[in-house]
């Protein structure tokens, strides 16, 4: 059922709408004189003023690839490939060679590239990895001026990862 | 041969210098930083900071952004010029340059200055003054009803269809508020408007000068009313909010400019801020003794007084005088543009039945009762 909402009645000073105008006026030279005296808080200068200090630790930024002291942690087992809900992976695996100290792993990434205009930071490629080779790190302006210049590749992806340490989840009994 | 030798050649070469001047090393950049103060201002009562990037080309100086309307300029002229298809050709090329003309011609009767040199800082000092400026000033319609008409889109239709009934509603009230002016004065000439300030206190402020009397105190209330519908009218012609009811972003897409881009966009909206700066100097002319400044002064012979600053002192003290009262006026003006953008970005639209109720019921009333009060206070103390 329609309801019909009766206007208000306005006192002598609401119909002068005078008094209105002057209110609204004066809020806004206020908000002007506390912007030039510098009280009003505005938002961060992005180019000269970073938000990187302020970045949580569970960012996720752009995925990288990372290697352990002997090896590379990725074993192209693909899970990240198919998880990946835009399908930015690429992964195309090889064959450890036999006289690898790592033979049994049997499995590399001759090629691993990650698409970055398909990527949406979702973070299931590091979630789903057993290997803990791939994580999402707090880089988050990824630019270039080409779509060929937006794949990053292998060589890219371990050289934004670099080294880490410790052990995989996967070995560590507590876990 | 006889009437070569009658043309006064010094007048020819004083009024170019002064016409090129006005419009090309004053108007032209009060337009393009008056758009820049309004970015900036408009942004600094929202909480935001504005355009403050853009400095000197190839360094690192930013100057706080005012390189902003320079490169503005330089994208109007290097966007393409898109003419639709289905739009009236020749009214469509027509307009723009209808909407930027009558604003800068009425700047020809203003007088910006005292003297200089002894020659008198007004272009053109002619005795219909106001009328002429009514006149020049109501043109400006065409460039938005022709636009509006032309472009063949039913946004810029409406826009112009709207400027139409708001210019008649406002012309009426702006014609009458000034009238208690020349009932006072005698005269419709601005030059003689501004001198009659200088000596005897601004219209709206008449606390100095010669002939201080009752009658001024009387008189001022009706100069008050004057001003304050003169100046609400001023908004309405120049399209400013709250009165932007032909382009009227939020209803009509960008209204009669709709279907304009590069350079003819910008003389749109080059004629809109060169029609608020011929309006706020109208408004000073009439009301805030133009050119006028007055410094109070001691010295022996004459004790404690106002002095009177203008160009007419010999030698390098008149230069001095002269070029204060310019900058004295400029001055003037770029407070009122202030106030008009102040004024924007605080007032909402108004809806256009109000703002037809506000043009008829309220201004013309109140501007055709003033001009009685005017006459009665007149004619008991003449």
């Amino acid at each position: 059922m329609a309801t019909i909402v009766s206007r208000p009645k306005l006192n002598f000073r609401e119909k002068l709408y005078l008094p209105a105008i002057a209110a609204g006026l004066a809020i806004t030279i206020k908000h002007l004189k506390n912007m030039l005296l510098g009280r009003t808080k505005v938002v961060m200068q992005y180019p000269e003023e970073k938000w990187d200090s302020h970045l949580p630790a569970h960012y996720r930024g752009a995925p990288v690839l990372v290697r352990d002291k002997e090896r590379e942690r990725c074993v192209a087992c693909q899970l990240c490939e198919f998880i990946c809900p835009p399908r930015a992976i690429r992964i195309k695996p090889g064959e450890l060679p036999r006289t690898s100290n790592f033979e049994k792993v049997e499995k590399f990434p001759l090629e691993f590239d990650i698409d970055m205009i398909r990527c949406i930071y979702c973070g299931l490629c590091e979630e789903v990895c057993p290997e803990q080779a791939i994580f999402l790190r707090k880089d988050y302006a990824i630019t270039g001026l080409t779509r060929a210049e937006m794949v990053h590749d292998k060589k890219k992806l371990y050289e934004m990862g670099g080294e880490m340490d410790g052990l995989v989840n996967k070995w560590n009994p507590k876990k | 041969m006889d009437f070569f030798s009658g043309i006064d050649w010094f007048f020819i070469a004083t009024s170019l210098a002064k016409t090129l001047g006005i419009i090309f090393v004053v108007v032209l950049p009060l337009v393009s930083y008056t758009v820049y103060a309004e970015r900036r201002m408009s942004a600094l009562m929202q909480d935001r900071l504005g355009p403050n990037r853009v400095g000197i080309p190839f360094t690192n100086i930013k100057m706080h952004g005012l390189g902003q309307p320079i490169a503005d300029a330089m994208k109007f002229l290097l966007k393409e010029d898109l003419t639709p298809a289905h739009v009236n050709k020749f009214y469509y090329w027509l307009a723009p340059c209808l909407a930027m003309v009558p604003a800068l011609l009425t700047l020809a009767v203003i007088p910006f200055g005292s003297t200089l040199l002894g020659v008198p800082m007004v272009i053109a000092n002619v005795n219909i003054g106001i009328l002429f400026v009514f006149a020049v000033a109501s043109l400006s319609v065409y460039g938005i009803v022709l636009a509006g008409w032309s472009s063949n889109s039913k946004y810029p239709f409406l826009g112009g269809v709207r400027s139409t009934s708001q210019m008649i509603s406002y012309e009426l009230s702006l014609g009458l508020s000034v009238i208690p002016l020349f009932l006072l004065l005698g005269k419709l000439n601005l030059v003689d408007i501004v001198d009659y300030q200088a000596k005897n206190g601004w219209l709206l402020v008449p606390f100095w000068g010669e002939g201080w009397s009752w009658r001024r105190w009387l008189l001022l209330p009706p100069m008050v009313i004057s001003f304050v519908v003169f100046t609400i009218s001023i908004f309405a012609e120049t399209n400013r909010l709250p009165f932007d009811m032909p382009e009227c972003e939020t209803e009509l897409v960008a209204g009669y400019h709709t279907e304009y881009s590069s350079m003819k966009f910008a003389l749109f909206f080059l004629g809109e801020y060169a029609a608020m700066i011929t309006g706020s100097a109208l408004i000073v002319t009439l009301f805030l003794g133009g050119w006028d400044l007055p410094i109070p002064w001691w010295s022996h012979t004459a004790g404690f007084h106002i002095a009177l600053v203008d160009g007419s002192a010999p030698g390098i003290a008149g230069i001095l005088g002269g070029l204060f009262n310019i900058v004295t006026f400029f001055a003037k003006v770029a407070v009122l543009l202030g106030l008009f953008i102040w004024v924007r970005w605080t007032l909402p639209r108004f809806r256009y039945d109000q703002l037809m109720r506000l043009g008829w019921i309220f201004f013309f009333e109140i501007a055709l009762v003033n001009i009685f009060l005017t006459a009665g206070i007149l004619f008991y103390l003449p």
